[in-house]
C-alpha cells in the first residue's frame, strides 16, 4: 500500500526574501483594492496586473532562462504564488499559461513553439485556456467527441469544448481532440492542439454565465476550423498521457486551499480582537487546517524540487484543500445571522457572499471530488 | 531523514510489532503493568531519546521523537512513552538527574497548580495523572516563592485514586500534602508553567497520527478482504470514498504532528502545537468513524483489535487540551493579533 508522507519542509533564505519583495510590490500595487476583488482569488482577470508580474519577473519563474523563464527554483515560485493568492491579487489572466500550459510546451512541445509562444507568456501579454470538456464529457474525459481531421497541412475541427476559462479573452487554447477515427482502445487516438483563438475560422467563442452572473467560462464551438501542422503539441495519439501529466502540475499548489481565504480575514475582523468563544474556536480551527494543509502543499512543492513526482500526494492536497474551501461560507454562516449580500454594506457581506455562490465550484473544477477520491483510492490498492 | 532517525524508527517498529500483541493489550486493560514491554523499550534506549549521550540517553531532538511515538500510537502501546518522553527531558533541561523507570508527569490540567513549600514539601492536588499509580516517578512542575521548579516524587508519594480513560489507560488523581520530594530545581530555559500542557498536547498528537496510520491500513486491508456481493468490499466506490478521505485525514494529521515536533525543536512551538492537537483531534474522530463504518459488526466486538486503537483516539483528543481547548485559544490569540497579522504568522511556520 501507498502511504502518504508529507515530511516538513523548510523554506530556503532565498525564498523567504523574495516573499518580502512580493509583499512590498503587492502593497505598493494593489492599494485599496477592494475585499471583494480579492475573494476572486485567480478568477480576478487584469493584465495590466500580468504585465507588471511578468516584468518582476515573476511568471514562468521555474522555466528554462533560454526561452526568458527564470530559472528559479519551485521554492521561490510557490511562495511567490501564495502571496499573490493570499492576498488576492488578480493571477486569473496568465494563469493558466503560466500553471499549465507553459509546463506543457516544455515538456511536449516543438523547439519552434516553445521559442514563439514562451516569452509572451513570461512577458505577461500571452494568455491561454483549457479544451477538455465537452458537453457529454465530464469527468469521462476519455469520452470526449470533438474530432481532428487530418487534411493537407494541418486539420480540420469540428465539435464543441465547454468550461472553458477566459477563451472569450485568451490567446490560445490547448485542447484535446480525437484525431484517429480508427483507434479503438479509448484512451488511443487522441492529441493535443494549440488553437490561436484570434485568428481561426470556423470558430465560436461562447460566455457561460455562471450562477453568481459571472462571465469567466464560455463553450467553444468548432466547425470545420482549420489547424495548421505546427499547431500539434507533441505526439499524434499521445493526447491522453499528456493530459494525465498536464493535470498533475495543478493539484496541489497554495489556489487548492487558499480560495477562500478572504473570508477567514474577514471574519477574524469581524470578530474583533476580543472574539466571543464560538467566533474564536471557530477561527482557531480555521487556522489549524489553514497551517495544515499549507504545510502538506509546501511539502508536495519539496517533492517536485528534489525531483520527485508526488502525484498521489497532490491529490490528496488538493481534495483536502478543495474541501477546507468549501467548507469556510458554511461554517461563517453558522456564526452569524447577517445577510449576506453582494451589494450589502461592508466588506465581511460582500465576500460572504461571493464565495458563498461560488464555492461549489471548487470540488469540481481540476478534476471532481470523487475522481480525485478514486485515484487516491487507487493510491491506496484498492482499485 | 537522519541517520539516527532511520535508526530509532525502525527499531521502535520492530520492537513494538514484537512485543505489543493482543494479550500484552487485554491484561494492560486489566492493569496489569506490561513488564517484557517496557524491559525492552527501556534496553532499546527508546525511553530516553532526548536525554544527551553524556546523560544515558540518546541526543536525539523532537524530530526524533516524533518517530517513536507515532510508532507507539500505531502499536497502541499501553505505557507511559509519551510521559516518560517528556518528563526525561524537562529533567536533563533543568540540570537533573534522569532516573531508570516510567515516569509520568503532574499538573495534566491547566487549572491546577502544584506548590513547592518552603520546607522543600509538595502540596496541592493533580487529576487524571496518565498512569499516576504505576509510574516509579512523577515528575511536577510546582510554583515556589521565587519561580518554577521541576520536582521529581517517587512513585506512591502522596495519595492515588485510580479512574481510567476510554481505552483503560489508568489515570490517576494525586493528592499531595506535604509530600517528600525526591529531587528539586530551578525549571530550565524555556519551561514555563504551561511547558507539561503544551508537550503533552504535542506528544499525544504523534500518538494520535500513528494510530490513524493504523487505522488507515488495517481498514484497508480489511477492505481488500472482506468479500460481499460477490467481490472484496474495498471494489465498491462507496468504499472507495470512505478510505481515500480517511488516507487525507491520516496524512493531515501526521503533517501537523510532524510540524509541531520541527517547531519544537527551533524554539516557541504554541502555534503549531494548538494546531496539531485540534487538526489530529478532528481527525482522530473522522478517522474512527470511518474504520468502524468499513470494518463493519466485527470492528464491533471486543475480539476485533479494532478498538484498542479507537478508543485510544477517543480518549487522547480530550487529553491535555480538546480541539474547543486549543481552538479557541488559538482563535484568541490569532484574532488579537488582527486579521491582517494572520498571513504573516501562518507563513512564518
Amino acid at each position: 500500500m501507498q502511504s502518504f508522507r508529507f515530511e516538513p519542509c523548510e523554506l530556503p533564505p532565498e525564498a523567504e526574501a523574495l516573499r518580502q519583495e512580493v509583499r512590498a510590490f503587492l502593497a505598493e500595487t494593489l492599494p485599496d483594492y477592494p475585499a471583494v476583488k480579492r475573494a476572486e482569488s485567480w478568477s480576478g482577470f487584469d493584465p495590466d496586473f500580468s504585465r507588471k508580474l511578468g516584468a518582476r519577473g515573476w511568471i514562468g519563474m521555474t522555466w528554462p532562462t533560454d526561452y526568458g523563464g527564470g530559472g528559479r527554483s519551485f521554492f521561490e515560485r510557490y511562495v511567490v504564488l501564495e502571496e499573490l493568492l493570499a492576498a488576492g491579487a488578480p493571477v486569473g489572466a496568465h494563469w493558466v499559461a503560466d500553471r499549465q500550459s507553459g509546463p506543457l510546451l516544455l515538456r511536449y512541445g516543438t523547439e519552434e513553439q516553445r521559442q514563439r509562444l514562451l516569452p509572451p507568456i513570461i512577458r505577461g501579454e500571452s494568455y491561454f485556456g483549457i479544451g477538455m470538456s465537452e458537453p457529454d464529457s465530464g469527468s469521462d474525459l476519455a469520452s470526449i467527441r470533438t474530432r481532428a481531421d487530418k487534411v493537407d497541412g494541418g486539420w480540420v475541427v469540428n465539435g464543441t469544448k465547454v468550461w472553458t476559462s477566459n477563451a472569450h479573452q485568451a490567446h490560445y487554447l490547448i485542447a484535446l481532440f480525437r484525431s484517429d477515427p480508427k483507434a479503438e482502445e479509448r484512451h488511443a487516438g487522441m492529441s493535443q492542439f494549440l488553437v490561436d483563438l484570434k485568428n481561426t475560422e470556423g470558430l465560436t467563442v461562447r460566455p457561460i454565465r455562471n450562477l453568481a452572473g459571472e462571465e469567466h467560462f464560455n463553450e467553444v464551438v468548432f466547425e470545420d476550423a482549420f489547424v495548421p501542422d505546427d499547431m500539434l503539441v507533441g505526439n499524434a495519439g499521445d493526447g491522453w498521457k499528456q493530459v494525465v501529466s498536464e493535470l498533475a502540475f495543478e493539484r496541489s499548489g497554495p489556489e487548492r486551499y487558499l480560495s477562500s481565504y478572504q473570508l477567514i480575514v474577514e471574519l477574524i475582523r469581524e470578530a474583533s480582537q476580543a472574539p466571543g468563544e464560538n467566533n474564536a474556536i471557530a477561527i482557531g480551527r480555521l487556522v489549524a487546517r489553514l497551517s495544515t494543509l499549507r504545510q502538506m502543499s509546501l511539502s508536495v512543492a519539496g517533492k517536485l524540487q528534489a525531483g520527485d513526482d508526488p502525484a498521489l500526494e497532490a491529490s490528496v492536497v488538493k481534495d483536502l484543500g478543495n474541501t477546507f474551501e468549501q467548507s469556510i461560507p458554511q461554517i461563517v454562516h453558522e456564526l452569524s445571522d447577517s445577510e449576506p449580500s453582494m451589494n450589502g454594506d461592508g466588506d465581511f457581506a460582500q465576500v460572504q457572499a461571493y464565495l458563498t455562490q461560488v464555492t461549489p465550484s471548487f470540488s469540481l473544477r481540476g478534476g471532481t471530488r470523487e475522481i480525485l477520491r478514486g485515484i487516491i483510492a487507487r493510491g491506496l490498492g484498492l482499485r | 531523514m537522519s541517520e539516527l532517525r532511520n535508526i530509532l524508527a525502525d527499531t521502535v517498529d520492530r520492537l513494538l510489532t514484537d512485543l505489543v500483541e493482543r494479550p500484552t493489550l487485554e491484561t494492560a486493560e486489566g492493569g496489569d503493568w506490561p513488564q517484557d514491554l517496557w524491559h525492552g523499550l527501556t534496553d532499546a534506549g527508546l525511553t530516553q531519546p532526548l536525554v544527551p549521550e553524556d546523560q544515558g540517553g540518546v541526543g536525539a531532538v523532537w524530530g526524533d521523537a516524533f518517530e517513536v511515538l507515532h510508532a507507539a500510537g500505531r502499536h497502541a502501546a499501553p505505557v507511559p512513552l509519551a510521559e516518560t518522553i517528556v518528563a526525561g527531558w524537562l529533567l536533563s533541561r533543568s540540570g537533573m538527574e534522569v532516573p531508570q523507570g516510567a515516569m509520568s508527569l503532574a499538573p495534566v490540567r491547566p487549572d491546577e497548580r502544584l506548590l513547592l513549600t518552603k520546607g522543600g514539601t509538595l502540596d496541592g492536588a493533580a487529576r487524571r495523572v496518565p498512569w499516576g499509580s504505576q509510574a516509579r516517578h512523577i515528575v511536577a512542575l510546582a510554583h515556589a516563592d521565587d519561580g518554577m521548579r521541576v520536582v521529581r516524587i517517587e512513585g506512591g508519594g502522596g495519595a492515588v485514586e485510580d479512574g481510567e480513560n476510554m481505552a483503560r489507560e489508568t489515570r490517576s488523581d494525586l493528592a499531595f500534602d506535604a509530600t517528600p520530594v525526591a529531587e528539586a530545581a530551578p525549571a530550565g530555559d524555556g519551561i514555563t508553567a504551561e511547558t507539561i500542557w503544551h508537550l503533552g498536547a504535542m506528544v499525544r498528537s504523534a500518538q494520535m497520527a500513528g494510530a490513524l496510520a493504523r487505522l488507515l491500513t488495517d481498514s484497508v486491508a480489511y477492505a481488500n478482504d472482506r468479500v460481499q456481493f460477490g467481490r472484496p468490499i474495498g471494489k465498491f466506490q462507496a468504499i472507495q470514498q470512505q478510505l481515500a478521505e480517511l488516507a487525507g485525514e491520516s496524512a493531515a494529521a501526521a503533517a501537523a504532528a510532524e510540524a509541531a515536533f520541527h517547531a519544537a525543536d527551533r524554539g516557541a512551538a504554541e502555534f503549531e502545537i494548538a494546531a496539531a492537537k485540534i487538526r489530529t483531534g478532528e481527525a482522530a474522530g473522522i478517522g474512527a468513524r470511518i474504520a468502524h463504518q468499513v470494518h463493519g459488526a466485527i470492528g464491533f466486538t471486543y475480539e476485533h483489535h479494532l478498538h484498542y486503537l479507537t478508543r485510544r483516539l477517543w480518549s487522547w483528543r480530550s487529553e491535555f487540551g480538546s480541539e474547543k481547548h486549543w481552538a479557541e485559544r488559538l482563535g484568541r490569540a490569532v484574532a488579537g493579533r488582527g486579521a491582517d497579522a494572520l498571513w504573516a504568522d501562518v507563513t512564518a511556520r
